[in-house]
């Protein structure tokens, strides 16, 4: 079921146009402008992501994604510049905007004493419109784990409680910052499922990474940002192709062989490791 | 029947790459409203049951808020409880009157009386063991008291002695007096403690309860997970409260309870009027918790603001002792403090049967600390 990774985005805009009411961009960012006490984080940045797409943004260690993110996540607000989300502003509709996101952010600790279900029936109840716990624990493989409580879970565990709370409100778009950080292969190629199967629902994906292959096989589109704006922004592939190739380091051997997680992953399979 | 439907369900099976199917899985993803799902699914219900859980599975917070207050209350009240009027210990020589005023001696139960040879009675005297010692002389109708004249329970004994020696030979009072005991609970020093202990520990567990949880939330970024999803930030705060008032009357029922049944605690007036004063007290205090956690990023900073908090008062506010031993001078500013107030409403209404009117004053400082402390929290307050 899950679909091929990377499809034209020409016709991805198209088919999608419509799923998303008022507008065929999904977030659209404009001179976004954000300074702390000591440092400027966002100096003028500029975003769009269409409806149905997965966006990646890449960058150094604080170059403004966190930043970026949770100003369009509206829990920050920018000092400058315009953020419309699912065509709406977090100046004037925040609560509808609240009801249509999913969203993990980077370093959230679940409360440890409470259990997944417990946890996911608090997070479901927030929601005008929710899904089943049932349906969004068996999506992220957390079915044996329902009881226990998340103090006990794996890193990898906890992740994926965080991404199903993002999933529980039955969002249009999710921000996901940072979603694979830390985690086992396994886990991290479960995420990527999860992610392609929500986005063949025709649902938006914002996310960061430091890892530029999981960007290359999850993202239609990256920006990669730094010093607190984009500095390119394209298609994986387009970005690959605009690199001058006589200026790169003679190509190493292993880009024609398998990577060492290709071996990691056919030695210790796919399945998920919960021990 | 709908044609449609089977087309439908084809598409579905054939998979979600035609732009239409795409369209309809994001509309046709199962959901359930607010309704559908039900009170016991309500983020009301959900938040406060969060509280529940959070509080009874962390057991320190159970053993300080429900145990430890309980076992203050008896270690206390055991130590600083009235015996009686002690027993008057008292030697008799052994001679050959010895028998018949023993026997005397014996009617009094006041007296314990025991029987020495004449050097074994002079050490029990110089040790203190007795405070009294009673020789009897060859003659019936003649006795001696030894004791020292400058020890009170001796004179004591003197007295009480002396009278069951001439009854037991046939002394006849020309008035008869008759005695009625009593005892009155509500002076004793367990009487004193208890409604303090409730005060300090309604005031303890409302801002441990709220600061703590708060600023863990915070500096674990929970808070800021919880703001960026459509909860309604006043029932975020409310379920503190919510759980708060059920483990209020926990709190009452054990303390009191305890108090009342293990050591006679009275609860000389209504009910509802204490049950009043400690919801008051537990949402007021409440105030005090949030503005505690307002802006606090750690839990060790809320600590130490917490604590600045409550020395004060566990010191002034009469829980342990009266703060009436402070100086004249200061007692307006001990008796503005909140817990004051609650213990002095707490002890008019258990001790002295006050009715609601008579506790007003206390409670009108009650809540106005409630009030100014919760619109300063709200001004404050950090969500992130």
């Amino acid at each position: 079921m899950v679909p091929s990774m990377r499809r034209p985005l020409e016709s991805r805009r198209h088919s999608n146009g419509e799923a998303l009411q008022n507008s065929g961009s999904a977030l659209r960012v404009q001179g976004l402008r954000k300074a702390y006490s000591d440092v400027v984080a966002i100096d003028g940045l500029d975003l769009q992501v269409e409806a149905g797409e997965c966006f990646g943004l890449l960058g150094p260690n604080g170059a403004g994604k966190t930043t970026t993110i949770e100003i369009c996540e509206g829990l920050l607000a920018p000092d400058a510049g315009s953020v419309e989300v699912l065509g709406r502003r977090w100046e004037t509709d925040a609560k509808e905007l609240r009801e249509l996101l999913g969203i993990q952010l980077q370093d959230t600790q679940l409360s440890e004493k409470l259990t997944v279900d417990e946890t996911l029936t608090l997070f479901q109840s927030f929601y005008r419109n929710a899904r089943e716990i049932d349906e969004v624990i068996d999506e992220v493989e957390l079915g044996e784990k329902r009881s226990s409580r998340v103090g006990t879970l794996s890193g990898g565990q906890k992740q994926r409680l965080a991404v199903a709370c993002a999933l529980v409100g039955n969002p249009r778009l999710i921000f996901l910052d940072e979603p694979t950080t830390g985690l086992d292969p396994q886990s991290r190629r479960q995420l990527w499922d999860l992610i392609a199967r929500f986005q063949s629902e025709g649902r938006t994906i914002v996310l960061t990474t430091h890892y530029m292959e999981e960007a290359e096989r999850l993202c239609d589109r990256v920006a990669i940002v730094d010093h607190g704006h984009v500095i390119a922004l394209g298609s994986p592939r387009e970005l690959s192709d605009s690199i001058d190739v006589s200026n790169l380091p003679p190509p190493e051997p292993r880009k024609t062989t398998a990577t060492l997680e290709d071996v990691f992953v056919a030695l210790t399979g796919r399945h998920l490791r919960d021990e | 029947m709908n044609d449609s439907t089977p087309d439908v369900a084809e598409r579905e099976e054939t998979g979600m790459m035609s732009p239409g199917s795409q369209r309809r899985a994001l509309e046709t993803t199962k959901t359930l409203s607010k309704r559908e799902r039900g009170f016991k699914r309500s983020s009301m219900v959900q938040l406060t049951l969060v509280r529940f859980r959070e509080f009874v599975r962390e057991p320190e917070a159970v053993f300080w808020t429900f145990i430890f207050p309980i076992l203050l209350a008896a270690g206390l009240g055991i130590a600083f409880r009235q015996r009686g009027p002690d027993k008057v210990q008292v030697g008799v020589v052994t001679a050959a009157n010895s028998a018949a005023v023993i026997q005397s001696l014996k009617k009094d139960s006041t007296l314990v009386v025991e029987s020495f040879d004449d050097s074994a009675a002079a050490k029990a005297l110089r040790t203190g063991r007795i405070a009294l010692l009673v020789v009897p002389t060859a003659r019936p109708d003649s006795v001696r008291y030894v004791y020292d004249k400058g020890r009170s329970d001796a004179a004591n004994a003197r007295v009480i002695v002396d009278r069951a020696v001439q009854m037991g030979a046939g002394r006849v009072d020309p008035v008869r007096s008759a005695d009625t005991f009593v005892t009155e609970p509500g002076s004793r020093y367990i009487d004193f403690l208890i409604p303090g202990l409730l005060g300090m520990n309604l005031m303890g567990s409302s801002i441990w309860g709220l600061g703590f949880a708060i600023v863990t939330a915070r500096s674990k970024k929970l808070l800021k997970r919880l703001m960026a999803t459509p909860m309604s930030r006043a029932q975020y705060l409310a379920s503190f409260l919510a759980s708060r008032l059920v483990f209020l009357i926990l709190e009452i029922v054990t303390l009191v309870g305890f108090g009342h049944w293990a050591f006679g605690v009275p609860l000389r007036g209504s009910l509802t009027t204490l049950l009043l004063i400690c919801l008051l007290a537990a949402v007021s205090f409440g105030g005090l918790g949030l503005l505690s956690a307002s802006r606090a990023r750690t839990t060790e900073a809320v600590s130490g603001i917490m604590n600045f908090i409550m020395l004060p008062m566990w010191i002034f506010s009469g829980v342990f002792f009266s703060s009436a031993n402070f100086p004249h001078a200061v007692q307006p500013f001990i008796r503005m403090l909140p817990l004051t107030a609650v213990n002095d409403a707490l002890r008019l209404n258990m001790l002295e049967g006050a009715s609601l009117a008579a506790v007003m004053p206390q409670l009108i400082v009650i809540v106005v600390w409630g009030v100014v402390t919760f619109f300063a929290a709200l001004k404050l307050f950090r969500w992130r």
